[in-house]
C-alpha cells in the first residue's frame, strides 16, 4: 500500500492548483432559450447521476460481498428472462420520455423563429466574424465574392445596390439590444466555423453554401465573447468576437456612431 | 510427454522471436522518415536506410513473414502497442501545452525545433497537427488493431477451434499493410509543411486547404482501410465455416461474438469510408468539387470551385466513423463478457441477451451517425430522428452492463490483474455511455457539442471503455500468446495507476466542457468565461504525465514477463473455452485433434461436479 501513499503525495500539488478551479460551472445564461437548455441539462444529470451512483454502488458491494473466500462455491444460473424484461424496458421508457423532454425544447429553439425585431447577417472567416446590419431599411445589400477586398470590403457588399446603403459591417464586433428578438444568418467564405456564446447555450456551425438561421433574445445586458468552435485552421483558437448586449437605446446610439464611422 | 514440452519450448521461443524482429522493423521503418528531415544534399542517406530496411526484411523474412494467425496477431499487437505509446507521448504535448499555454520550453525547442520555434512557446500548427495525429494514431493504428487485428487474429482460430484462418495468405496481407499505411501518415511530421492539421474528422474544406501532410493522411487512412477489409473478409468467412464439430453459434463465447458482428460492420462501413477519402483526395490535389461549393474565397482568393456540398463529407464521414465507435467498443464488450465469468466463476448471465444487445448496438450504429452533426446546420428535424435512434442505442448498452453486474452476483470473485482491468471497463463504460445522453439529447448538444465535454466522453468510451478492454485481453491471453505469466503484482500497480490517472484527466474535462470550454483550442486564456480553468487543466496535465510514465510498468512486464515469467502451463486461469485446451503457446495448427465441443462457453461452477469449471470440449 506504500504505492498509494506516494499517490496522493504526488497529487497533492495538483489538489492544491485546483483550488481556483472549483468554481468552473455552466456560465451565466443570458437569453430567453438558455435556463430552458440548462433545466434540460439538469434534468439528465439528476437521471445519469442517479444511474451512474446505482451502478458504481452495485459494482464496489458485488467485489466485495462476493469476493473469493475459502469453501464458498459461486451459484450456478444462466440468467432470468424476467430481470431481462424488467431491465430493457425501463431505461427504454426513461429514454424516450427523455426524447420527448428534449424534443420540446429543440423545438422551441430550432424550429420556425418567432417574427423578429432584428435581423443580422454573420459571415465567418479564417479568423475574423464579420457582421451585417442591414440598416433602417431592414433590408441586407447584395453581395458578391468578387467584389470581395479583405481589407475594406470583406463580405463583397455592393456599395451601388439601394439597400446597401445604410448597411453597416463591423468586423469582430457584435452588439445585440436588450429583449428583442433577433434573427441571425450564418455564413461562412472558406472553411466551416463555428458561432459560440457559451452564455448563450447555443452553437450554430457557419458552412460555405449554406445559410443557417438561429434565433436569441437577450435578457441580460454585459459583454461576452464569441468563440469558434469549429476547427477552422491555425488560428483558429483566436477567432474570437466580442458581443455587447445592451439597452435598444444604447444600441441604435452605437448603430448611429458606427454607421457615421463607416461613412467617412 | 517430454516431446510435447519440447515443442511448447520451441514455440514460447518462436513467439519470442517474432516479438524482436517485429521490433527491430518498426525501429528501422522510421530511419527512412527521419531522413526526410535532412537537407537536400543529404538524399543518399535516404536512399541508403531504405536499401537498410530492405536489407533487415529479407535477413529477418522467416520470422517477419508468416501466415500463422497466432504470429500475425503477435506483430499487430507489437506494431499497435508501439503505436499506442506513441499517440500517449502526442498527449502528452498536448497536455503540456493545455497546462501551461504560451509557456517557453528551451529543451524541448532542441528535439523538436518545428514543434517550438527558438526556443519559444508552441507552434499553433503544431499543436492543430498534434491533436489531429493523436486522434488518428489512437484510432486507426492503436485501438482498431489491437482490438480487430490482434484478438481478431488470434483468438478467432483458437477459440472456435480451427487450425488457422480460412485465408491465411489474405490474413498476412492484412498486416503489412499495417506498416505502410503508419509510414505514409506519419510522414507529415518529417515534411517541411508538417503533418495533418484538420482533426481527426478532417471536416471539408478545411483538409483540402492543407499541405501534403494531409494528403498523407488520406493515403494512409485509405491504405489502413483495405488492411480492414481484407481482415473483415477473412474473419466473416472463418467464422462461418471453419467451427468444431458441435460448436453451434449460439455455444460461441461472447468475444467470437463481438468479433464476427464487428467484421460485419468493418465490412460494410468501411468502404464508405474508403470511397469518400478518394473523394476528398481529389479535392484536394486534382481540383474537384465534391465537397466545395460555389464562392469559396480562401485568403481573399475566389475559389474556381463550384458544385459541392460541405455538409456531405460529414454524412459520409460519420457513416463510417460513427460505426467505427462501435468497431472499437464491442471487441472490448467481447473480451469483458469472455474475462468476467472466468474469475467470478459462474456462466456468463443472460447470454442470449447479450448476443442479441451486440446485434442490436450494430444494426442501430448505422442509423445514429449524424448525432454528430445537430450544430452542421442539417435540417434541425433530421436531428430530432437522430436523438431519438441515439436514445435508443442507450438500451441495448444498459442491458449489457445490468448482465455483467448479474455474472458478478453471487460470484467468487478473483481480482486478477486481467479481472481488475475489466472491472474498471465496466466502470468506466457505465460513465462513457451515461454522458453519451447529454449529447444525444439535441437541445444540451448544442451547448456541449465540440466542448471539452465531449473530449470526455469519447475518452471514457475509447480509453475508459476500449483501452481498459484491451488491457484486460492482453494480460489474459498473454499467457496463452507467449507461455508464461506476466507479473501478478506489477500487472495490478499498472492498472491502479492508469485507472486513478486516467480519471485524474478525464473526469474534469467534464467540468471544462460544461464551463464552455471549446476542443481543440491551442489557448484558452483569453476567453473571459474560461479565466479560472487554469489550475483545472494544470492538475490534468500532470495526470497525463504519470498516466504515460505509469505505462511504462507495462512494456516492462510485458518484455520482462517474456523471458523470465513464470511458466503458464495449458490452462492457468482454468478456463472453458477452447483456447485454454491446447498448449501455451499452441504449436502451428493449434490443436493436434480437432476438438468437439459440447457446451456453451461459461460452464463454472456446475452443481455436483468437482472442480468449478467445465471445459467445451470435455463431455460432462
Amino acid at each position: 500500500m506504500g504505492w498509494l501513499a506516494a499517490l496522493g503525495a504526488l497529487f497533492a500539488p495538483a489538489s492544491a492548483w485546483a483550488q481556483d478551479g472549483m468554481r468552473v460551472w455552466l456560465p451565466q445564461a443570458v437569453t430567453t432559450t438558455a435556463p430552458v437548455i440548462d433545466r434540460l441539462f439538469y434534468v439528465v444529470l439528476a437521471i445519469t447521476g442517479a444511474v451512474f451512483i446505482g451502478v458504481q454502488l452495485t459494482l464496489v458491494y458485488f467485489l466485495i460481498r462476493y469476493r473469493r473466500r475459502p469453501g464458498v462455491r459461486a451459484g450456478y444460473t444462466h440468467g432470468n428472462n424476467l430481470v431481462e424484461v424488467v431491465w430493457t424496458a425501463i431505461p427504454a421508457i426513461i429514454l424516450v420520455w427523455l426524447s420527448l423532454r428534449s424534443q420540446q425544447v429543440w423545438s422551441q429553439v430550432r424550429g420556425t423563429p418567432p417574427p423578429p425585431d432584428l435581423e443580422v447577417a454573420i459571415t465567418a472567416q479564417q479568423f475574423a466574424w464579420n457582421i451585417h446590419y442591414p440598416g433602417a431599411d431592414r433590408r441586407f445589400g447584395r453581395t458578391d465574392a468578387s467584389l470581395i477586398d479583405e481589407a475594406s470590403n470583406p463580405i463583397g457588399l455592393d456599395r451601388t445596390d439601394p439597400t446597401a446603403q445604410d448597411d453597416l459591417v463591423s468586423v469582430n464586433q457584435l452588439h445585440l439590444p436588450l429583449n428583442q428578438t433577433v434573427l441571425i444568418h450564418l455564413k461562412a467564405k472558406d472553411v466551416i466555423h463555428s458561432f459560440f456564446v457559451p452564455q448563450f447555450r447555443l452553437k450554430q456551425d457557419a458552412v460555405p453554401g449554406i445559410t443557417s438561421r438561429m434565433w436569441v433574445q437577450p435578457t441580460t445586458a454585459g459583454n461576452f465573447d464569441i468563440a469558434c468552435a469549429e476547427l477552422c485552421g491555425l488560428g483558429h483558437y483566436r477567432m474570437r468576437g466580442f458581443l455587447t448586449i445592451e439597452s435598444p437605446e444604447e444600441f441604435q446610439n452605437w448603430l448611429t456612431q458606427s454607421l457615421a464611422e463607416q461613412a467617412l | 510427454m517430454s516431446g510435447a514440452s519440447h515443442t511448447t519450448h520451441d514455440a514460447a521461443d518462436g513467439m519470442r522471436k517474432v516479438v524482436n524482429s517485429q521490433l527491430i522493423f518498426l525501429g528501422l521503418l522510421f530511419v527512412p522518415l527521419l531522413s526526410l528531415l535532412l537537407p537536400a544534399q543529404a538524399a543518399w542517406i535516404r536512399w541508403g536506410s531504405l536499401a537498410v530496411l530492405a536489407a533487415a526484411v529479407v535477413v529477418m523474412r522467416r520470422t517477419l513473414f508468416s501466415s500463422d494467425h497466432k504470429v500475425i496477431g503477435v506483430q499487430f499487437l507489437i506494431t499497435s502497442l508501439v503505436m499506442l505509446f506513441v499517440g500517449g507521448l502526442l498527449a502528452a504535448l498536448i497536455r503540456l501545452q493545455l497546462g501551461w499555454p504560451n509557456q517557453a520550453w528551451p529543451w524541448l525547442g532542441k528535439i523538436l525545433p518545428g514543434g517550438f520555434p527558438e526556443g519559444g512557446p508552441m507552434d499553433p500548427t503544431f499543436y492543430n497537427m498534434l491533436f489531429t495525429m493523436h486522434g488518428s494514431i489512437m484510432i486507426f493504428f492503436a485501438i482498431i488493431p489491437l482490438l480487430v487485428g490482434v484478438f481478431g487474429n488470434y483468438l478467432i482460430p483458437l477459440k472456435i477451434g480451427a487450425g488457422d484462418m480460412a485465408f491465411p495468405k489474405l490474413n498476412m496481407y492484412s498486416y503489412w499493410l499495417v506498416p505502410p499505411a503508419i509510414a505514409v501518415v506519419c510522414a507529415g511530421f518529417f515534411m517541411e509543411s508538417g503533418a495533418a492539421a484538420g482533426g481527426w474528422t478532417a471536416y471539408a474544406p478545411l483538409s483540402t486547404t492543407l499541405g501534403p501532410g494531409q494528403v498523407c493522411w488520406i493515403v494512409g487512412v485509405i491504405i489502413l482501410g483495405s488492411s480492414s477489409i481484407m481482415g473483415a473478409a477473412n474473419y466473416l468467412t472463418t467464422i462461418i465455416n471453419l467451427r468444431a464439430p458441435g460448436m453451434s453459434f449460439f455455444r460461441l463465447p461472447l468475444a467470437i461474438w463481438a468479433l464476427f458482428i464487428t467484421a460485419i460492420m468493418v465490412l460494410l462501413a468501411t468502404p464508405v469510408l474508403a470511397s469518400a477519402l478518394i473523394l476528398l483526395l481529389l479535392d484536394s490535389t486534382a481540383g474537384t468539387s465534391f465537397f466545395l461549393p460555389a464562392g469559396l474565397v480562401i485568403d481573399g482568393v475566389v475559389q474556381a470551385r463550384a458544385g459541392g456540398q460541405v455538409l456531405l463529407w460529414q454524412h459520409l464521414f460519420w457513416f463510417y466513423s460513427h460505426p467505427a465507435v462501435y468497431i472499437m467498443i464491442l471487441p472490448a464488450m467481447g473480451i469483458v463478457s469472455e474475462i468476467l465469468p472466468v474469475f467470478a466463476r459462474k456462466p456468463l448471465f443472460g447470454y442470449h441477451s447479450m448476443v442479441y444487445a451486440i446485434m442490436g448496438i450494430a444494426l442501430l450504429g448505422f442509423l445514429v451517425w449524424a448525432h454528430h452533426m445537430f450544430t452542421s446546420g442539417m435540417n434541425p428535424t433530421l436531428g430530432t430522428s437522430f436523438m431519438v435512434s441515439t436514445m435508443v442505442i442507450a438500451v441495448p448498452s444498459a442491458i449489457k452492463t445490468f448482465n455483467w453486474l448479474g455474472t458478478l452476483w453471487r460470484g467468487s470473485i478473483q481480482l486478477t490483474t486481467p479481472m481488475l482491468h475489466a472491472i474498471a471497463f465496466v466502470s468506466m463504460f457505465v460513465i462513457g455511455g451515461l454522458t453519451g445522453i447529454f449529447a444525444a439529447s439535441t437541445p444540451v448538444d448544442l451547448y456541449l457539442h465540440d466542448t471539452y465535454f465531449i473530449v470526455g466522453h469519447l475518452h471514457y468510451v475509447l480509453f475508459g471503455g476500449s483501452l481498459f478492454g484491451i488491457f484486460a485481453g492482453v494480460t489474459f491471453w498473454y499467457p496463452k500468446m507467449f507461455g508464461r505469466m506476466l507479473n501478478e503484482r506489477l500487472g495490478k500497480i499498472h492498472c491502479a495507476l492508469t485507472f486513478i490517472c486516467f480519471n485524474a484527466v478525464m473526469f474534469p474535462m467534464f467540468i471544462l466542457g460544461i464551463a464552455g470550454m471549446p476542443r481543440r483550442i491551442y489557448d484558452y486564456t483569453a476567453y473571459t468565461h474560461l479565466a479560472q480553468v487554469g489550475g483545472l487543466n494544470r492538475m490534468m496535465s500532470v495526470a497525463a504525465f504519470v498516466l504515460v510514465a505509469a505505462q511504462v510498468l507495462f512494456i516492462i512486464n510485458f518484455f520482462r514477463s517474456l523471458a523470465h515469467g513464470k511458466v503458464a502451463g495449458q490452462n492457468p486461469w482454468q478456463a472453458n473455452t477452447l483456447e485454454w485446451a491446447t498448449a501455451s503457446p499452441p504449436p502451428h495448427g493449434n490443436f493436434t485433434t480437432t476438438p468437439t465441443v459440447y457446451h456453451g462457453p461459461y460452464e463454472y461452477s456446475v452443481p455436483g461436479r468437482k472442480e468449478d469449471w467445465l471445459a467445451q470440449n470435455v463431455k460432462a
